[in-house]
């Protein structure tokens, strides 16, 4: 699968820091691509590089197998993590504008926008000034004018901040809807939950440095600690806690579930699960058994704090 | 470029179609003809009569004064002074004129008083010396055995007829019409560029804190942006002026026809007799000015306006729109407006000073050159009648110092706009025109 996106290198400076120390990374076609870092990593610098906002000092930027150049904006969907509308503009007029800044054809603006409308279900605030809606339908319009124009590449910048969690979970549909049709999104936020349950690659970038890139599976994989939750009921605990003890590092957790058990974690060191499992069928009733697998929240604060 | 034409339709649409355009387009000529009849009419109004005493021991000039509608000369000579200044202290007279008893004449020019409890109006104290000095020269005179009478009629009365060298007959009071005309265009620049270069800021400010900016400087360069918002603007202004234009000449016209000037046919007999007509007939004297202000350049005037405006305010423009992507409101912007605005009033200083006195002096011409200040002391000189090549030199000055500062504003302006959270200082604007 070839890449939509590829930043070589990159480096921006500042007159009194750095932003981008030597950044490169890959976003492949089709993907949802999970940009994350603590505030002021360098995240912004590297989305307004993207967006032509701003040059890099070196390296290059490569989107669909061509260095970036100002043709590629009708490519790009942006939706920056300040936003706004002209107050006073009539939403129709507004997103016919944009469009067209985009280089869609007024025509098309006008079929898009009808399409976008339909679909959200936002027909009547045509004319509706954006000082007339509440923040949240505002976002609305905001997420219709970012992706009117079909980009290839949708970048967003905390999309869901502002947003109640019906809208959320709509914005959320559309963007999975708009992945499956082919767009490749970039998505840059705080909220690890949804990186969690969309994004297929990510990566951290900390302190202006990318420290992690890959697949989710691959960076979990990475992070595992070979540590198991365990559930079982038993007669003799002490028994129990002391074999194990002999060979696994301990300590108490808790999960949800409907029996009264012992609730345990356990790091298994160099041992396989079945060692595990062995020793705990002889004891009791196993009720659990599952690899505790690394929340990319655990990978980005283990990271960001080492 | 089919960005910055989009550009330019919505900031022209956002402006003309915003209500205070309208409002300020079709009311403000309407407010000024009215201030102006207000004005006149309180002129016209009648003062309050005042009653003024006079106590003349010589007794050789209380005839002298008469009484008219604003002052009534009473003839108090036989009361007592101090009567009479107790009186004055009371408010029963405005003042009280004192001619003490004296033959010598010379003594008498230096003695005479007038007391009174509030200041009085110089022409009224002018007034009251020539009827006194009149009656004493005559006395004079007599004295010394001169006929009045053939002193009267050796007076020469010389009245100069003022004629341009292209022929035509001038008014008198023409010289007034002009500076008029120079400085109502004069303050109109500056007005209009003052005006429409807030707007630029404004609209400049409000993309940046409604955080707009950064969705659409994603689709086209801030460069684009910034020409796009002055260009549109300008065409706003460009439109409210012209409305304006048409409003007055159609005034003109109507003003015209009211007072029967013929228009067009300005062969010199005819002008002659519109003249000679114009003499006998009532109103004659509005009429003559009216023909007068026909005859002032005015399609030199309002050209020499639009392109005067367009390359000022693009000149200045430039200036707000980079203060606006420099601050965060409008409050903080003042600091950097006040050297903007200098050279305006300096040039509407010189325009009033400089330009009346002598509209070809050297001053006049160096600051009708300098683009910060050429606009509008550009403006005012025209009406008196600049050459051609004048004009030529000051416009290529003035839009080829705009092109200059335009790369310079949108230098800071690409770096303010994402510039949020702090006032930024003389010294960092300066910096960022390095980055």
């Amino acid at each position: 699968m070839s890449n939509i996106l590829e930043v070589n290198n990159v480096v921006k400076q500042y007159v009194d820091y750095t932003a981008l120390n030597e950044v490169s990374l890959s976003v492949p076609h089709g993907s949802i691509y999970g940009l994350l870092g603590p505030n002021g990593a360098g995240k912004t610098s590297l989305i307004r590089i993207i967006n032509q906002i701003t040059m890099p000092d070196s390296g290059e930027i490569i989107l669909d197998g061509e260095r970036l150049k100002p043709e590629h904006v009708a490519f790009i969907g942006y939706m920056p993590e300040e936003r706004g509308l002209y107050k006073t503009m009539k939403v129709g007029e507004q997103c016919l504008y944009l469009a067209q800044l985009k280089g869609l054809s007024k025509h098309d603006a006008k079929t898009q926008l009808d399409y976008w409308f339909d679909r959200l279900e936002i027909q009547g605030w045509w004319n509706k000034k954006i000082q007339e809606l509440s923040k949240g339908m505002a976002q609305k319009i905001q997420f219709v004018v970012t992706v009117l124009h079909k980009p290839k590449l949708l970048i967003l910048d905390e999309p869901f901040s502002g947003f109640d969690p019906v809208n959320a979970n709509l914005i959320k549909d559309e963007i999975i809807e708009l992945n499956r049709q082919g767009t490749s999104v970039i998505f840059s936020t705080h909220r690890m939950e949804s990186v969690e349950e969309m994004c297929d690659y990510i990566a951290l970038i900390h302190k202006s440095n990318k420290l992690i890139e890959g697949k989710l599976t691959d960076v979990k994989k990475q992070f595992r600690t070979n540590s198991y939750e365990v559930g079982i009921v038993s007669e003799n605990i002490e028994g129990l806690m002391y074999d194990l003890s002999q060979k696994f590092t301990l300590s108490q957790t808790d999960f949800k579930s409907l029996n009264d058990e012992l609730k345990l974690e356990i790091n298994l060191g160099n041992a396989t699960p079945n060692e595990l499992l062995t020793t705990l069928i002889q004891r009791g009733q196993v009720t659990h058994f599952m690899e505790k697998i690394p929340s990319v929240n655990d990978i980005f604060i283990k990271t960001v704090s080492e | 470029m089919n960005k910055l034409i989009l550009i330019i339709k919505r900031e022209f649409i956002a402006k003309v179609r915003n209500k205070s355009f309208i409002v300020m387009t079709f009311l403000s000529p309407l407010l000024f003809v009215g201030i102006g009849v207000f004005v006149g009419y309180l002129s016209q109004m009648k003062a309050d009569l005042k009653t003024i005493a006079i106590h003349d021991e010589t007794g050789r000039f209380v005839h002298e004064f008469k009484s008219s509608k604003e002052y009534k000369y009473v003839n108090l000579s036989s009361v007592d002074l101090k009567i009479l200044k107790d009186s004055i202290v009371k408010k029963s007279y405005e003042g009280l004129l004192v001619i003490p008893k004296t033959t010598d004449n010379v003594l008498l020019q230096k003695n005479i008083q007038y007391i009174s409890n509030d200041s009085p109006s110089v022409t009224f104290i002018g007034d009251m010396e020539e009827v006194v000095s009149k009656k004493l020269t005559a006395e004079n005179f007599q004295k010394e055995g001169l006929d009045t009478l053939k002193i009267n009629k050796a007076k020469a009365e010389v009245s100069i007829n003022l004629e341009k060298a292209s022929g035509e007959a001038a008014l008198k009071g023409l010289n007034e019409i002009k500076i008029g005309i120079g400085g109502i265009f004069g303050y109109l620049i500056m007005m209009f560029i003052i005006i429409y270069g807030n707007m630029v800021m404004r609209s400049v400010i409000e993309e940046k804190t409604s955080r707009i900016i950064e969705v659409i400087i994603s689709s086209v360069k801030p460069f684009q942006l910034m020409m796009g918002k002055i260009i549109g603007t300008s065409l706003a202004g460009v439109l409210q002026f012209l409305i304006w234009a048409i409003l007055g000449l159609s005034a003109m016209f109507v003003l015209s026809s009211v007072f029967g000037v013929q228009l067009g046919a300005t062969s010199s007999v005819q002008t002659q007799q519109v003249m000679q007509t114009a003499q006998h007939a009532m109103g004659s004297d509005i009429q003559m000015y009216i023909k007068e202000l026909w005859n002032l350049p005015i399609a030199t005037i309002l050209i020499s306006f639009i392109i005067y405006f367009i390359g000022g305010y693009f000149l200045y423009s430039s200036f707000y729109a980079s203060i606006g992507a420099a601050v965060d409101n409008e409050t903080d912007s003042q600091q950097f407006l006040l050297p903007i605005i200098m050279p305006l009033i300096l040039g509407v200083y010189i325009g009033f000073f400089t330009v009346m006195n002598d509209p070809n002096g050297t001053i006049a011409t160096v600051f009708s050159m300098i683009p910060l200040t050429s606009p509008i002391v550009m403006m005012m000189r025209i009406p008196f009648g600049v050459p051609m090549w004048q004009i030529a030199i000051s416009m290529t000055i003035l839009f080829a110092s705009f092109l200059g500062v335009v790369w310079f504003a949108s230098k800071i302006y690409r770096i303010g706009i994402l510039m949020y959270g702090k006032k930024p200082t003389w010294k960092e604007l300066y910096k960022w025109l390095k980055y």
